[in-house]
Parts: structure tokens; sequence; C-alpha cells
């Protein structure tokens, strides 16, 4: 039997979602359901002086118009101690889109109709919508009861690393922007609360559905077994769907009071204001090196935007672009240490890579500007400081950030056997010399990132009950197997790859396997689907699973064969007596004898029903190389990327097709970030870009080919090897299309571009440096 | 609000409804029909998950009024799988990995079965511009155009749109449903 594990199998999931039978929130339907809508906030910082709610009580079909003021008791969403969220803002707005009051109604139009209806009394405040106006000396606290805007400061590590910045034969100081994006996944957030007598369930588009009913319950006092939680499909989520939102509570609180079903379906634009943004962060980098471009000392200042209130996640993501800030680099010394800031505008938090791609950015442009420094190529700095394949694992400075197996020089040599490097530096040359040519720029990125998450004790950090994945692997009568684990994946394919796994370890047929996920009343236990820890945690507790049920149908099969348990082996789906290959029981035969207690021994436990929990011992390191390669044009600014090349090592790969379009889906992301893509704010605290029509979410015509490949280094943190992969596209491409662009402009002595890297921005730059 | 009597015909089946002048063609399909295939991404017609097919033409659902449809032929992705058998296009989305979330894929795979309608074999830039007006975050769209090239080679548009664009009129109820399960095997294709 074939191993199914590194097969390109097609999906279990697609013909259900291929002819428009998924489910999604929104397709769920209850009797009696009433629809929710919210008013929120137009001005970014202001005191509400009033509300008015008796115009839209009174309009048909209105069930009721909610404040603030009406959910006393009503606890609100958990963050950081005493900067929590209320669900509906109490005395003071601190951004546009909060929300200010409720309405419910007998359908969504109407809902919307009484929500125009409502009228706030606003006094305006002044307004910080940057971490600038936010920290100047005239600024105001926004959250009341706090001394500062920078409501937290963390010093990672003992030093300054002054002496050794000092004493460096070479010095640069370096500003670095990883501007504010937004995670749009295609489904907007959606829930449904029913409150029945028998307890809550809430339909929801959450990553994170264990997580959420443990949130539930201990807000609404009720216990776990009372809260059930059912993320059925889910139509993406890239980070910001794993943080739990007041809409939740909200529809939870108005079912407990209305006794009925009710629903809430967020607007794109609600969307683009109310769901968490990512990155946000400004790094002060100042960097040691010396004559051959030997990283010696990095200090790092980081600053985060948090946004209006600090998320429970959100706030905790520096702490992981300190720990990654080294790259894949030895550096003698690294000083990192960072201040949250909070500002009138969308809170910050997960957006696929959370907090890694910020770091990831940061180190790879420092190397690419000490090459420019030193006149030397990107490559040989990059080779120089590599940390190398026979220091594995890799202790960092940092206490219990230890890189895993890896070759970064290796997938450094792998992707340069994609692209002919020194002819595209030719071609560089000879464009440049002609003023008709568009401008060629080469960049790379040698990343490393973090994968696999937990461990326990890091994951409490972020308010989660552990950092390990549960499993649960059942033989059926017939042969066939359910696996139920607790990852909720929402467009990454655990159907498909957690049935790869089981066919395997069990040796039982692909298309007898079926998986139960996201719904807390049919799964034993979970954390959920976020920091690429599907395969790396998920899946291996589904392996440890199918493995206590294979050595249980072991021991069966022994009792069957009449033979010691340790003398039978499983091959190509039958049980044999070693040294004895005429004797054997199928798998199937043994399925039907675990139900037979009086064909087993006496108190043999009966059927084959395994739950595992895997805990981590500690995260992986998905790493790589990525080669972009643009062309720009000198009269409009445009970027054009000719060549993308990712080498990614996420050591074992279950299957090339979906892990291949893990790549695509995040250099993508990557890529846009690096061009396209920025929520930003004018002066006023008004979002500028509230709708689709202005923020520039790529489309088909936007993004490029990309070339893809594997360097595979098992990882021994796990029984997989597996590292995951998720996160490592939007973590390494950025910087290589950044890094490209500076490259096609550095004979102009220009050394940074900020992203996003528009026409209009590159033309600038073009303009001011004499093109 | 004023309330209007429309004949919808949707997938081969006509269907007489009282609706409100304001609902919108998507809600209608979703809500009045209960034909939840096809979703709602953005209030400005920019992302495309709502794509549907309007008397031969594809039409972002979002922004036409159930109203204007009073009279006209709609195909939706529930109506593209006949005989128990996925469409070329929604198989060709099945072999080349086309979706993960899924929740662009109705419209997208609406949009790409009117552009084979209109161009049999386009070249990979011609899928690009055809399906610009449709939104992905998951995929970085590389694989939706292997998706429709693998279409494009393999019977294009497909039977049902074909026939909608044609105006034959109903379906038989066997052509019309049911969409193909889950449980179809599923082939191991090699990269």
């Amino acid at each position: 039997m074939g191993s199914m594990v590194g097969a390109a199998v097609v999906r279990k999931e697609d013909p259900a979602l291929l002819t428009g039978r998924g489910t999604y929130v929104d397709d769920v339907r209850l009797p009696g359901t009433v629809h929710m809508a919210y008013v929120r906030s137009y001005l970014a910082h202001a005191r509400i002086l009033s509300v008015d709610t008796s115009e839209a009580a009174a309009m048909p079909g209105v069930l009721g118009v909610w404040t603030n003021a009406d959910l006393e008791g009503l606890p609100p969403n958990r963050s950081v101690p005493g900067m929590e969220r209320p669900c509906l803002a109490k005395d003071r707005v601190h951004f546009v889109g909060e929300c200010v009051a409720v309405v419910v109604a007998t359908d969504r139009y109407l809902a919307a109709d009484a929500a125009e209806a409502v009228l706030v009394e606003y006094e305006e405040l002044p307004v910080m919508a940057s971490i600038a106006a936010a920290t100047a000396e005239d600024a105001v606290p926004i959250i009341e009861g706090t001394a500062s805007n920078v409501v937290l400061e963390q010093v990672l590590s003992a030093t300054d690393a002054e002496e050794e910045l000092a004493a460096a034969p070479h010095r640069l100081a370096i500003h670095l922007r990883n501007q504010r994006c937004a995670a749009v996944p295609m489904e907007p957030t959606v829930c449904l609360s029913d409150w029945q007598s028998s307890g809550l369930t809430i339909y929801a588009t959450t990553q994170t559905p264990h997580h959420m009913r443990n949130e539930m319950a201990q807000m609404f006092g009720l216990s776990q077994q009372e809260v059930r939680v059912v993320a059925p499909d889910v139509g993406g989520g890239f980070g910001a769907k794993a943080s739990c939102y007041p809409e939740f509570i909200l529809t939870a609180e108005l079912s407990r009071r209305l006794r009925r079903p009710v629903k809430y379906v967020e607007t794109r634009s609600e969307n683009l204001t109310s769901m968490v943004h990512g990155r946000a962060q400004e790094h002060d980098v100042e960097v040691g090196f010396d004559d051959e471009g030997r990283l010696l000392a990095l200090r790092v200042r980081i600053t985060q935007d948090c946004g209006g209130w600090p998320d429970a996640t959100g706030i905790g993501l520096p702490t992981l672009t300190s720990f990654m800030s080294g790259g894949c680099y030895k550096i003698p010394v690294i000083a990192p240490s960072f201040r949250s800031v909070v500002t009138n505008t969308t809170p910050v938090g997960s957006y696929r890579g959370a907090g890694r791609p910020e770091a990831s950015f940061m180190i790879e442009r420092v190397v690419d500007h000490v090459a420019a420094e030193l006149g030397l190529d990107p490559l040989d700095v990059r080779r120089r400081n590599f940390v190398q394949p026979g220091e594995m694992p890799f202790a960092t400075q940092f206490e219990g950030i230890v890189y895993d197996e890896a070759d970064f020089p290796g997938a450094l040599d792998k992707v340069l056997e994609h692209v002919d490097y020194p002819q595209l530096r030719k071609e560089q040359a000879t464009r440049r010399d002609d003023p008709s040519a568009s401008l060629l720029g080469i960049g790379f990125s040698t990343f490393v990132e973090m994968g696999g998450f937990g461990p326990t004790p890091l994951f409490e950090q972020f308010g989660y009950v552990g950092g390990w994945e549960s499993a649960n692997v059942r033989l059926n009568v017939d042969g066939s197997a359910v696996i139920k684990v607790g990852t909720s994946p929402h467009g990454q394919g655990h159907q498909t790859a957690f049935a790869q796994i089981v066919a395997d370890e069990l040796q039982i047929d692909f298309d007898r396997i079926t998986l139960i996920h996201g719904d807390t009343a049919t799964v034993q236990e979970g954390i959920g689907t976020m920091g690429s820890r599907g395969v790396p945690v998920g899946g291996s507790a589904v392996m440890k699973a199918a493995i206590k049920v294979r050595d249980k149908a072991a021991r069966i099969a022994a009792h069957m064969l009449e033979a010691d348990e340790s003398d039978v082996e499983l091959v190509d789906g039958e049980f044999r007596v070693k040294g004895a290959p005429g004797k054997s029981v199928g798998m199937g035969e043994v399925a039907v004898r675990a139900f037979k207690p009086h064909l087993l021994p006496d108190g043999f436990d009966l059927g084959l029903d395994e739950t595992a929990f895997h805990e981590p011992q500690n995260l992986s390191y998905p790493s790589g190389a990525h080669c972009c390669v643009v062309e720009v044009d000198r009269d409009t600014g445009k970027v054009r990327i000719a060549r993308y090349v990712a080498v990614d090592d996420c050591g074992t790969v279950i299957n090339p097709l979906m892990a291949k379009g893990q790549i695509h889906g995040g250099v993508a992301q990557g890529i846009a970030q690096a061009l396209l893509e920025e929520v930003s704010y004018g002066p006023d605290g008004q979002p500028l870009a509230g709708t689709l029509v202005d923020y520039t979410l790529p489309s088909a015509v936007d993004l490029p080919h990309y070339e893809t490949d594997h360097l595979v280094t098992r990882t021994s943190f796990n029984p997989l090897g597996a590292k995951g992969l998720g996160e490592s596209g939007a973590t390494a491409a950025p910087q290589a299309v950044v890094n490209a662009v500076v490259d096609a402009l550095s004979h102009l002595g220009v050394r940074d571009v900020e992203m996003p890297c528009t026409p209009q921005k590159v033309w600038r730059v073009l303009q001011q440096n004499g093109s | 609000m004023s309330h209007h009597k429309v004949r919808i015909t949707v997938n081969g089946t006509a269907g007489e409804d009282e609706i409100e002048s304001r609902l919108l063609l998507v809600h209608y399909l979703r809500d009045t029909r209960g034909l939840t295939g096809t979703h709602v991404g953005c209030d400005t017609s920019n992302c495309g998950a709502c794509t549907v097919m309007l008397d031969g033409r594809t039409v972002k659902s979002c922004t036409v009024l159930a109203v204007a449809a009073d009279g006209a032929d709609v195909l939706t992705v529930e109506g593209l799988a006949g005989d128990g058998r996925l469409s070329p296009v929604q198989e060709g989305f099945r072999q080349c990995h086309g979706l993960q979330c899924g929740y662009c894929t109705p419209g997208m795979v609406m949009a790409a079965t009117g552009l084979l309608l209109e161009n049999e074999a386009p070249d990979d830039t011609e899928i690009r511009e055809g399906i610009e007006g449709n939104l992905c975050r998951c995929t970085g769209y590389d694989m939706i155009v292997d998706s429709v090239r693998w279409a494009a080679a393999n019977g294009g548009a497909g039977e049902a749109a074909s026939r909608h664009v044609h105006g034959g009129g109903a379906l038989t109820p066997d052509e019309a449903g049911p969409a193909p399960s889950g449980s179809q095997p599923a082939p191991v294709v090699t990269p």
C-alpha cells in the first residue's frame, strides 16, 4: 500500500463547496430568527452625550434597541485587565466603527432601517489617529483610567547593545514601517446565537470554537457543557477570526433576552473598521557590522499601534517580533524592546504571520542595507551570517526560542537553481544603460518564522487553555473511520490532510475516512487553527490517536491469530504474524471483532475509539528562501513582478497540492502588502479605505505566476516532522518584493522605499533621485 | 415599502413570488428561493462572490434588484452540475486546487463559466482579465488560472451553462439536481 502522506490528493472538501452546498454561518437557518444591526460611531474620538432610540424602536418589525446603559451586568470583552472593551461603547467612542447601539428586527432590511433612525449626539474629542499623535506632548489618554497612550512597554534583553554597537566598525540606523493591513477574509464576521433553556448555541465565523466556548461560558456564568459553539464552513480567517468580537457576545445576550435566535451579518464596510487589522508596527533599528558584512549587534525598538482598544492576542504580537528579530542569522547581541500605543483607530490583532512577518521584513531589509552600505552582494552578506545546518537545533538568546532542524544556506542554494542570478545582474546593468527599458530589480528573502503554536506555557499568555491539540479516531464496525479534531479549518483542507495521515497509520482506504471539526458538542476538546499549527500540532494529535487505535487493533488481531502481540504486524492493511505470512486478518475483520465481547478475552474494552492529545515540546520553525524579480516602469513607477520563486522548508509535506495552495496564498498576501495594501486614516481618524472600492485587495491581474519548490528538513519537534506552512508565504514575500524594488533603483542611490510601493510612491522616489 | 409579484426561473425551475421592491437579487436567491450557494462578500460589487448568470450574462447579484429580474432566467452555482457530475469548470477547480475556503468559489466558478462561453480557449492573460472582477483571498489566483485552463481543455463552460445561454428552457429534474455528494471517489493526481 503506497503512502498517502505526500500524495497530491484532491480535496474531500471540494464537491460540496463547488456546488453551492457548503454551509457557512449565514446559510444556517433556524426558525424564528431575528436580525441584528449596529449603530456605529462615525467619529474617531468623541463623548457620547445622548442616544435617542425612540424613533427606531417604533419602526415596523423592530423588537428592540439597546445601548450600553441597557446592558448593565454584561461583562466586557476579555483583554488586558483594566482595558477591556465594552460590547457597546459606554461614554466614549475610540474609533470610527465602534458599536454604539444595536437594533434587532424581524428582517435584516428592517434592522438596517431602524439602525439609521437611531440618533446619537456626540461631543468631539481630540483625535489621535497615529502613533505620533497619540504619543505627542499634548496627547490625552484615550482609555479612561490610563495615564498614557503607551499602555505596555517591555525590554526583552539584558543589554541595550550600545557597547557592541559603538565598538562595531560600521553602524547604521534604519527606520522601517510595517504598515497596517486588513485581513479581509471573503466571508465577513457572521454569527447566529440561539439561547435555549438547555443552554446557548452559537454558530460563528471563528478559528477557535472551543476557546470561544470557554470565553462565552465564563462571561455568561454558564458551565462549559451549556455552551455549544459551531464553526461550520468558515470563509477564510487569516488570524483575524481568532479574536473574540463583541458581536458574538451581543447576539448571545439578545437571544437570551428575546428568546429567539439572533443573527448578525457584518457588511464589508463594517468589516473593514470592525475586524482587527494586522501589522501596524514601526521599527527603529541600529545595526553594527564589520567590513565583510558580519552582523555584530542589533538593536530594535518596536512601536505597535494597537488601535482603540488592545486586543487580547494583538497586544502579545510584538513579543513574537522581538523573539524573531535575528532571523536566520547568528548575531552575537540582539536588543529588542517594544511599546504598544493606543490610537483612535480599529484594534490591531493577528493577521497571517502575526508578529513574525514584521521581524522577518525588518532583518531582511537590514541585511540588504548592510550590503548596500558596504557595496557587497546581498547574498554574500546573508551567507556570512547564516546559522549553519550543523548548529541546529539553535538556541537563540531568548529563553525557549530554539530553532529546530533547518538548512538556511541550502534553501538559498535551491532558490538559485531556479534563477540565473549572474545573467539577471547582467540584464539589470544593460537595462540601466537603456533609457527606453524598464528597470530590473532582484530581491531575496531568506526567512525563518514560527509555526506549530503552542506549547502551553506560551499559548497561555494569549489567553488559551493550552497549546496542545486533541484528536479522536474511531473505527466503525464496517472498518470505516471517523476523526474528530480540535483544529478548526477555514480553507486549509484538514478533512483531506488528516484523512491522509490516518489512512497511512491504519492502512485503510482514504475514501472511508471522514473528519468532524468545528463543533464543541461533538469534538472532545480543542484549541483551534492559527499560528501554522494545523498539521504540526493537530496532525500530530491525529497521528497519535490513530496509532493508539492501531495498537489496540493489534491486540485484537493477536487474539484472533493466537499469536503474541509483539509478533503481530500491520502490512498492506492486514495484520500478520511475523515470519508466518500465510496467517492474517484484515483491519475490517478486526473492526468487527472489536464489538464482539464473547469472542474477545474476558474484560476486554470494546470498540476501537481512541483520543490523544499532542503537546508540542516547542514551536517549529518553517524557513526558506524566496526570490523576486521586478520590472519598474521609469515613467509611471509601476512595479511588475516578472518572476516569483519560493523555496519553502516546512518539513514533511502531507499533500503537495494543498501545500502549493498555502504558499501561493501567503505569497499573494505578502506581495499585496509590499505593493498595494494599506489601511490608512486621515488626521481626523476617518478611514481612507472603508470599502473594497478603496482598499486595494489584489485581483488576478495584479498578481503573478508563482514558482514553488521544497527543501525538506524534518523537524524532530513533532512525530510528523512537519513545521507548518500557512504563514510562511506572507512572512517571506514582502521583503523579497521590497528588496527587489529597492535593488531596481539602487544605482540612483535609493536605499529604501516604504511599503506599499505604489506607482505614486515609486515615481516620487524616481523623481527625487534624478531618474 | 411597495411589493411586486415576480416570475423568475432559477436553474430551470419557475417561481412566482411577492417581493419587496428593494430586495436584492442575491437575497431573493438566498432567502426567498433558499439557494444559499451564492454568497455576499462586499457591498460595493467589487468582490463578485455573488456572481450568477442572468439571461445568459454574468451579473453581480448584489447590485441587481430582484424586480429587475422579473421574467428572467437565472443560473446559479447549484444549477451547474448535472447528471451527478460536476461541470468542467467545477471539476477543473477540484483537480487544480482552485479553491481553499470556498467562499468566493461559487462566484468565481460562475465568472469562469461566463468567460468560457465567450472565449472557448482563453490564454492565461485572458483568463486573468476574465476573472478580474472576482476576488479571492486564499489562492493568490494562480491555481484558479490552472483550473480555468483545465476546464477549457475538458469541455468548456459545460452543458447547463450552454443551455442557459441558448435559452434551452427548463431542465429535466434529472439534469437539474441533485448535486454530487462529497462521497464520490477522489481521484489521485500527481503534480
